[in-house]
């Protein structure tokens, strides 16, 4: 049986969480504000790997949220 | 959890017991790890829908980039040779009506020609030849004249470079040319 975790490493990993996906969004505003920089000035080139690498940040932000509602969860 | 569970849980910012505490949070007692991780759930909600959002804005300008035209554009006729002095402008448009562009002969003869919208945010930029430099007066975006990239402000691409050939005398725009940098 997994032991439960105290309130305290809750905390500890709700603040990763909440750190990583910070830098992941921030890192997709990066990725958004260059591929559009790119498109404008010509360059279509980046425009299906950003989009990609823009999705899989998103996919990835979404199940740390449902691992952190998991985590509130009474046996979580 | 039952409530004396709860009770030996709860902790306060101040890290004494419950019944040390004062009587105005005795009264309204919260329950301090619960109200941050409540909290800090909110917040990353609001990343994630954020991160859906640029993450759909990154859809939006693939799909725009597949559905744009990339045929060149028909050569025009834009005016005589003649009709540009050294240090002239003309303003014609090109490719269709909403894309005004200027023409301009530089000091030394040569003839160059640029998109007229700022790239920061397509307010129309002024030629200034004489100082060598386009200005955007929207936010003091300043642009070099003889290859229209940006020196100062706001803008980061250069302006839109029309491709021109001379046949007789006659200037024709051939082409647009994008450039990141």
């Amino acid at each position: 049986m997994k032991p439960r975790l105290t309130p305290a490493q809750k905390a500890t990993i709700f603040s990763g969480i909440n750190l990583f996906v910070t830098l992941m969004v921030v890192l997709q505003l990066w990725l958004l504000t260059a591929t559009m920089n790119a498109w404008l000035g010509g360059d279509s080139t980046v425009v299906w790997p950003a989009m990609l690498a823009s999705l899989a940040c998103f996919v990835i932000n979404l199940w740390l949220l449902r691992r952190l509602f998991y985590l509130q969860e009474p046996g979580g | 959890m039952n409530p004396s569970q709860r009770e030996r849980e709860r902790e306060y910012p101040d890290g004494r017991p419950h019944s040390e505490q004062p009587r105005w949070r005795q009264d309204f007692p919260i329950d301090i790890p619960d109200d941050a991780a409540l909290a800090r759930r909110e917040f990353t909600k609001f990343l994630v829908l954020t991160s859906g959002a640029f993450a759909a804005g990154q859809c939006w300008i693939a799909v725009m980039s597949q559905l744009q035209d990339d045929k060149p554009p028909p050569e025009k006729r834009i005016a005589a040779e003649s009709d540009v002095l050294p240090g002239g402008v003309i303003e014609f448009r090109y490719p269709t009506d909403h894309d005004p562009c200027l023409l301009i002969r530089l000091g030394d003869g040569r003839l160059v020609a640029y998109g007229q919208q700022c790239s920061h945010l397509s307010c129309a930029v002024i030629p200034d030849p004489q100082q060598g430099q386009l200005r955007c007066p929207c936010h003091n975006g300043y642009f070099e004249i003889n290859e229209g990239r940006p020196i100062a402000g706001p803008p980061r691409r250069p302006l839109p470079r029309i491709q021109l050939k001379v046949i007789d005398n006659i200037i024709y725009a051939t082409g647009v040319e994008l450039r990141t940098a």
